[in-house]
């Protein structure tokens, strides 16, 4: 493996690894303050003990999402110091509100893990909802900051200087808006459906089902007003990524040749050498309505684009498909799930919609990493884009390949616990939150 | 604005050295406890440090974002040559921060208490170890920009006697901030007296790493003695140490110890303050007499305007956050017992 593999593949990993811990800890905060509220509202125990025992898995997926977030504040120049160098002082300002708002969070975790009997109820509630407030700050900043490697803002690049930098600017850059709701969006979807699929398992299996049953109508009800509105901020994404980055979409859809009136190219397996897709679906004139809102538009394809600029197209395009075919599945269960509520009552009680959530346990993780492999992959070769190159930036030091196994040792083992862990969270239900 | 930028650099190195140093101290503490005394050792820390313990940790990303923000010429110098200390302490950081959770928050009691214990452990000795090699290291002139070999580029950055004797100098001084601050936390007058002792231990240590940092700094050409001494506020700053560190041992052989853990402070503040006055606005002193400035080498205005408002923004949050976080759980600490199973 070569040292810019190793290093792109180290920097995968450690943002994969973060992401799912960070939508959760974004995320659960939100869930608990329901609960929590429950419980101080109508005084049913069975609220205290749903928001005490999502509180112990929030403070263990909290810490490992705060290390694997400081590893990452590191890695950015341990790996990329040729982009931080310049970059940092640009798209920093996202980064030092960032560390206020994760601050906050960490001083508000305190309290609402520690305070409980100890200080006013509604004040111990309230930090609770800050937890989850400046938690999803912090993602959107992190977001926004991404988003301008993307959509560059707030500098001249003249002669390879890097001149009347504005970070205000930078931060508020064209793509910081659809990415920010596209992914807050995203992890209210993966982190409902993950929590509620587990509960959902437990019901079946009928273990302490009065405390899992209501532990599944709170994130499942989050879980699917959300991939109900996923489509809409998608819609937006997919729009804006039209305009600014023709490459992307086109690698995205596997676009070889620019046309009007494009095909929608559903599933299907790219020939990047004879620039076409073999075994796809096609839907005609759906990919200029997708990019541009009009069926008969223009739709700029990779042709237009010179080949050393060319993203990988495979795995872009792969990693779209299963993040729109998780997208859908999800929205389809959400369907289901709100008919049950207002029409079909006497699904609820059935067990094949429960065998439904557990089924899409995954799907909003596993949607919300091809996702980023979109936004990441779809972008090189660049890593600002239009600007800098993903290898004109990476660290001068050998060896990165023994990093990179080094790193991936240790997020598996860290993966392994955690799941060990939350295993045996759940099996202590009936003994440590739900005595009855 | 830029100085406001430089104060904050500088406060959240200090208050990283003194908290986060006193938690990493907690863990190193347990690695020189008898088997028989870990048990309790462990409540009192838990007891100590669970609500604070995330908030300990923070100031080193406060850090290290301001270092990348503000001064990248400096961040991306000191990712690139000394990329292998900086991966350890992060191994370190991610094994100690899950380790501590994990063995509190684990469902179960058995076994794994003993792998979470020892990670903890060794982890909270590796952690302070490399982050003074790395402090030692920005500042011995060892760091060579135009090295042609991986020895001489990668490891001999940091690899010398002068960065493992302040790494060891920094181990040293977490234990002994530890000590201190656990004194206070004690219930009885039998461990009062035992974190005493460890105290007294630290200290011992800390004094011997320091002779063996001036010997290394002597013996490798690094003008420690005149950073340290060839100044009116190196010199004031190491004889009030030594006053207070004096004032705080009589104290506590007189049973006194409201004002242990203000004193320990004061005395780790100064020890920064000599270290990084003399050659400041030098941060890192590259081979050959070049150096890295924090007036030269920051960003441009802009950035420097707008990251010197975050922080202040910021501040005006965390701080009554933080305080009211640490007054609450001063006030009526935890009990001992609600944290273990």
């Amino acid at each position: 493996m070569n040292d810019f593999i190793a290093a792109r593949s180290q920097m995968a990993l450690s943002l994969g690894f973060h992401i799912v811990f960070s939508c959760i800890g974004m995320v659960m905060p939100f869930f608990m303050a329901v609960a929590h509220y429950y419980w101080l509202k109508t005084d049913q125990i069975v609220y205290k003990n749903v928001t005490k025992a999502w509180s112990k898995g929030v403070a263990i997926f909290f810490a490992t999402g705060a290390v694997s977030g400081t590893v990452l504040s590191f890695e950015l120049g341990l790996l990329w110091p040729g982009f931080m160098k310049h970059a940092g002082p640009i798209f920093g300002m996202p980064f030092s509100l960032e560390g206020t708002a994760f601050f906050i969070e960490a001083i508000a975790l305190g309290f609402f893990l520690y305070g409980w009997d100890r200080f006013n109820k509604w004040f111990h509630w309230f930090t609770g909802v800050i937890v989850g407030v400046s938690g999803l700050a912090s993602g959107i900043l992190v977001v926004a900051a991404n988003a301008w490697m993307n959509s560059p803002a707030g500098f001249d690049h003249v002669n390879g200087q890097y001149l009347n930098i504005d970070p205000i600017k930078a931060m508020f850059n064209d793509a910081w808006f659809s990415q920010a709701l596209h992914m807050t969006i995203a992890a209210f979807v993966a982190t409902g459906f993950a929590v509620a699929g587990v509960h959902a398992l437990m019901i079946l299996k009928g273990k302490n089902v009065l405390f899992h049953t209501k532990s599944f109508t709170i994130a499942a009800m989050f879980g699917c007003v959300a991939a109900l509105l996923q489509p809409l901020s998608g819609d937006i994404s997919a729009k804006d990524v039209a305009i600014r980055q023709p490459a992307k979409l086109a690698a995205m859809e596997a676009h070889f040749h620019t046309e009007k009136s494009a095909s929608l190219v559903v599933g299907g397996i790219p020939d990047v050498e004879n620039k076409k897709v073999d075994y796809a679906i096609k839907l005609p004139g759906f990919l200029s309505f997708l990019a541009h809102g009009d069926f008969e538009s223009e739709v700029t394809g990779l042709d237009k684009i010179a080949p050393e600029n060319h993203p990988p197209v495979a795995i872009t395009h792969y990693a779209f498909q299963i993040m729109v075919g998780m997208g859908m599945a999800m929205m389809l269960v959400s369907v289901l799930y709100f008919l049950a509520l207002w029409k079909q009552k006497h699904w609820l009680t059935s067990t094949w919609l429960l065998k439904l959530f557990v089924a899409a346990t995954p799907l909003g993780f596993i949607a919300v990493e091809a996702g980023w492999t979109v936004t990441e992959v779809g972008r090189q070769p660049w890593i600002i884009y239009g600007v800098m190159r993903t290898a004109d930036a990476v660290t001068p030091m050998p060896g990165i390949a023994y990093s990179f196994y080094l790193f991936t040792a240790v997020y598996a083992s860290l993966a392994v616990i955690v799941i060990f862990m939350l295993y045996r969270q759940i099996k202590m239900v009936g003994q440590l939150y739900d005595k009855a | 604005m830029l100085y406001v930028v430089i104060i904050f650099l500088w406060t959240s190195i200090l208050l990283y050295l003194l908290l986060g140093g006193a938690d990493y101290g907690a863990g190193i503490i347990e690695l020189f406890t008898s088997k028989g005394n870990k048990e309790i050792t462990r409540k009192t820390l838990y007891s100590a440090i669970g609500p604070i313990w995330e908030a300990n940790h923070m100031w080193l990303i406060i850090a290290i974002v301001i270092l990348f923000v503000g001064f990248p010429v400096i961040y991306s110098t000191m990712s690139v040559n000394l990329h292998i200390p900086l991966t350890v302490m992060l191994l370190g950081i991610i094994a100690r921060g899950t380790a501590f959770t994990f063995r509190h928050y684990d469902a179960v009691v058995d076994d794994m208490q003993h792998v979470y214990n020892s990670i903890f452990a060794i982890s909270s000795f590796i952690t302070p170890l490399f982050l003074g090699i790395i402090a030692g290291s920005a500042v011995s002139g060892h760091i060579d920009p135009q090295a042609d070999t991986f020895l001489s580029a990668y490891i001999f950055s940091w690899l010398h006697w002068f960065s493992v004797s302040v790494g060891l100098f920094t181990v040293a001084i977490c234990g002994f901030l530890a000590s201190v601050y656990l004194i206070g936390e004690t219930k009885n007058e039998h461990d009062r007296l035992r974190f005493a002792h460890k105290a007294q231990f630290f200290n011992i240590a800390a004094v011997i790493c320091g002779v063996l940092v001036f010997t290394a700094a002597y013996v490798e050409h690094i003008p420690l003695m005149e950073w340290v001494f060839g100044n009116w506020i190196g010199r004031i700053a190491i004889v009030s140490a030594t006053l207070s560190l004096i004032w705080m041992w009589s104290l506590l052989y007189q049973g006194k110890i409201a004002l242990l853990r203000p004193l320990a402070g004061f005395q780790v503040t100064m020890i920064l303050l000599t270290t990084t006055y003399r050659h400041f606005p030098n941060i890192v002193i590259l081979k050959g007499g070049g150096y890295l400035s924090l007036l030269e080498h920051s960003g441009q205005e802009k950035t420097m305007q707008a990251l010197g408002l975050a922080l202040l923004l910021g501040s005006v949050f965390i701080l009554p956050a933080l305080f009211y976080l640490i007054y609450s759980f001063q006030k009526k600490p935890l009990e001992a017992d609600s944290v273990s199973h």
